[in-house]
């Protein structure tokens, strides 16, 4: 018995040293004809959001990059983020297009508790915040203009009369946004927040996240956001294209705001699996990252030459479905405000320029501040906590593997990949309220916030007390 | 023609639910041709007139309602965008010919480096045309229907034979009957994903759990008819069974099957009808790839073809009900020898 059991650890020993020489090989140039990849798991299902943003994959899938590595992808349009996140985890999807929040939701056990983990953030900016057209016109009497036209960007500090008029008459202001830990529920809080609004706190009971609010917020599947504005039951609210534009299109409302003038190239959306799934197919994983990394390239190639394109696949009924003019306004480099009032925006969707695919670990990082300054983590963290949750949920790691075997296959170009990082992003300053953020240190950026919960802050029924 | 073969196509016509092709084949055989014409009239004319009334009246108030996205979609609209769903159709399956064929090129190609390699075949990862939607959507309601049959009709007939199990049973079958599938649906996937774990599922838990609905919600109706067919079998009969002192199983197969067999197929059609009616309500969020899942996928599309591609899911969905009840109909007719209909 020991006998066997010694051998069996002499040759674990053996191949874990053969793993290694070969992964410090791929990462360290070793032989130039990369080995080929055989994935454990072929065939897939991977699941989205009709949102302009799922572009990696249905390019990916579209283009052949799957199939050139050996993977047979069925898309799935998904119902909502809730059902999408509760698929990937029980396993009827092997992976999806995924709120950035989700995975350091699902991992911290805020909503469903599960390891899930993300080798690819698939692009940045895409989200807009728009006003039914009410609003808009009680908005725009306070709001600066030139050469008649509003000057940008619209800051919340213009909406503030209008909330405090909608709360004289004892109507609450309602908003709308799509999943609790969605960027874009950080973003229209950030943005309110900065105009002097207050969007409420999530406490350990109460998970409404409208605790002291002066604005409310709750949860509307993108897809359904302008029908929901239009029948009245919410006043504006904050989501990815292309919801904004069909609003200017249907003439429902205006969008004031977009996300790129919130935070300028702020992450998006990322693809997510889970822990379970990264181990069984460490391969298959690889081969995914490979595939949408090609999918990001193609997508933002030659000065965005493709985006016709891309737009094209999009409009089909499998994929967004939208009509194809109302995709290409935002796809296309311009942006629609006011009905008429169209600008150039060419950075509003990013999917590969700028290192967008490579998931920060400073990104991680601001997404779990925003869930601490709201109370969506109900106690005050060190800063090492929110360093080792982003280790255990951004994998760089994996990214960077995935880009070596293009690089070293041709596909790719070394440049195009930040190979020297060590996640963090410098201190960035470009938000709409110019406070600045340096993923190292998230409890110090706390403290800037006049409104957010700071330190070892509590929320305790309806009161903020330490 | 003679008269009794004219009687003879009649019947299987009307066994079918053909009946306006009665006065046609009396006409044939030489009857009162004036009579018969009244009641082709009757039985095709009317029908006819007022359908056309219908698309009329459809298409000019279709134009009057605006909605976010774009006018209401009249009969022609609906009828292009029924059209374009077909020629979708050919698409998808061109492009599952053109998925084969580099398949079959690659694994070629594996075959060729290493003759030893295990090639393996895949099924196309293209998404669903129309048609393969609706194939789903029928299977998932067959499966749903069959489980619910299977444990209908037996508890069916334990309450018919026994006031004692009835009343044991009345008060759950009150309870939930009046359920609304979209209430069973969030448990009943709970329970299938904690349930259902294989590695190599043979059915999707997507198709399961919408299967499961359907039986949840279908089977009442079986179960109350089959349980008062057999309660209201003749007390003759009955009475004629204790005389002949026949065992359990004889008297359950002889007598009591055959007399509440009228019912239970009356049970059945309605079964089938409200699992059908239920399904895609259940599609729609357990997200089998069914027309439930196409209905609302073509709501979050929210394109300007969007309303059109949903109105032809919703004729698709009323015909293909209405020939499901049909071919109860029939097969009932050809099972019982009862006019009980």
């Amino acid at each position: 018995m020991t006998r066997t059991n010694d051998n069996k650890r002499y040759i674990l020993k053996i191949l874990a040293a053969a793993a290694v020489a070969l992964g410090t090989g791929a990462l360290t140039g070793g032989p130039a004809q990369a080995a080929k990849l055989t994935p454990e798991k072929e065939e897939l299902k991977f699941g989205f959001i009709k949102l302009t943003d799922m572009a990696p994959l249905a390019i990916a899938y579209e283009k052949g990059y799957f199939e050139d590595e050996g993977l047979f992808v069925t898309l799935e349009p998904q119902a909502n983020w809730k059902v999408l996140l509760d698929r990937v985890i029980d396993g009827q999807l092997d992976g999806a297009h995924m709120l950035a929040g989700q995975p350091l939701g699902a991992t911290i056990g805020f909503g469903t508790q599960a390891h899930v983990i993300t080798p690819f953030s698939m692009d940045l900016n895409g989200n807009g915040i728009t006003v039914s057209n009410e609003v808009w016109a009680k908005m725009k009497k306070h709001i600066p203009h030139k050469d008649g036209k509003p000057v940008h960007p619209i800051k919340a500090d213009y909406l503030k009369p209008v909330v405090a008029e909608y709360k004289a008459a004892g109507k609450p202001f309602k908003m709308g946004m799509v999943f609790p830990v969605s960027t874009h529920n950080y973003e229209l809080r950030y943005w309110l927040a900065a105009g002097g609004i207050h969007p409420g706190y999530y406490s350990k009971t109460d998970i409404s996240g409208q605790i002291k609010a002066d604005a409310l917020l709750s949860v509307t599947p993108p897809p359904q956001m302008p029908a929901t504005m239009e029948a009245g039951t919410i006043f504006g609210y904050c989501v990815g294209e292309p919801w904004n534009q069909q609003a200017v299109f249907k003439g429902i409302g205006v969008p004031v705001v977009t996300d790129y003038e919130i935070w300028k190239d702020n992450p998006e959306k990322v693809f997510g699996i889970t822990k379970a799934f990264s181990e069984k197919y460490p391969n298959t994983t690889l081969a995914l990252t490979k595939a949408l990394i090609r999918a990001a390239m193609w997508l933002d190639a030659n000065g965005d030459a493709n985006r016709k394109e891309a737009v094209k696949i999009l409009a089909k009924s499998e994929y967004v479905g939208a009509d194809y003019e109302v995709i290409a306004n935002s796809m296309t480099g311009t942006f629609e405000y006011e009905k008429g009032d169209k600008r150039p925006l060419p950075d509003f969707n990013v999917f590969f320029r700028y290192f967008a695919t490579y998931p920060y670990l400073s990104d991680a990082v601001w997404y779990l501040t925003q869930m601490r300054r709201w109370g969506q983590i109900p106690e005050g963290k060190p800063d090492t906590w929110y360093h080792a949750i982003a280790k255990k949920v951004y994998r760089p790691d994996i990214y960077l593997k995935a880009a070596k075997m293009l690089v070293d296959e041709g596909k790719a170009a070394k440049a195009d990949f930040p190979w020297d990082t060590d996640g963090y992003r410098a201190p960035q300053t470009e938000f709409i309220d110019g406070v600045a953020f340096d993923g190292r240190k998230p409890n110090e950026y706390l403290e800037k916030f006049p409104i957010g919960l700071k330190q070892n802050q509590v929320v305790v029924g309806a009161e903020v007390q330490g | 023609m003679t008269a009794i073969t004219a009687t003879r196509v009649n019947n299987v016509l009307t066994l079918i639910g053909l009946t306006w092709f009665t006065p046609v084949i009396r006409m044939i055989a030489g009857e009162n041709p004036r009579h018969e014409l009244v009641q082709l009239w009757r039985l095709l004319g009317i029908p006819v007139i007022a359908f056309t009334v219908f698309l009329g009246l459809w298409s000019q108030l279709a134009q009057q309602v605006e909605t976010s996205l774009g006018k209401i979609p009249g009969p022609v609209a609906v009828y292009e965008e029924a059209v374009s769903l077909w020629e979708d159709h050919k698409i998808q399956r061109e492009k599952q010919d053109a998925f084969y064929e580099r398949q079959e090129k690659r694994n070629a190609a594996k075959l060729a480096e290493d003759p030893n390699t295990e090639v393996k075949w895949r099924t196309y990862t293209g998404k669903p045309s129309y048609v393969d939607q609706i194939v789903t959507s029928l299977k998932t309601v067959f499966m749903g229907f069959l489980i619910a049959t299977l444990f209908a009709v037996p508890i069916g007939i334990l309450c018919g034979l026994s006031p004692v199990f009835n009343s044991a049973m009345n008060p759950l079958i009150q309870i939930f009957k009046p359920v609304s599938p979209l209430a069973w649906l969030p448990i009943v996937t709970m329970v299938v994903s904690a349930v259902y774990v294989t590695d190599d599922p043979v059915f999707e838990k997507s198709f399961l759990n919408s299967a499961i609905t359907v039986t949840l919600c279908s089977l009442w109706p079986t179960l109350i008819n089959t349980s008062v067919g057999v309660a209201s079998i003749d007390r003759d009969l009955v009475n004629v069974g204790r005389v002949l002192q026949l065992n359990w199983t004889t008297k359950v197969m002889k007598m009591v099957l055959p007399s509440a067999l009228p019912l239970i197929f009356t049970g059945l059609r309605l079964s089938l009808g409200v699992g059908w009616m239920v399904l895609i309500a259940a599609e729609m969020l357990a997200q089998n790839p069914g027309l439930g899942k196409f209905v609302w996928d073509e709501f979050q599309n929210g394109s300007s073809h969007s309303l059109g591609k949903i109105m032809v899911a919703v004729f698709t969905i009323g015909i293909i009900g209405f020939l499901l009840d049909r071919v109860m109909q029939t097969l009932q007719g050809l099972l019982t020898f009862s006019d009980k209909r």
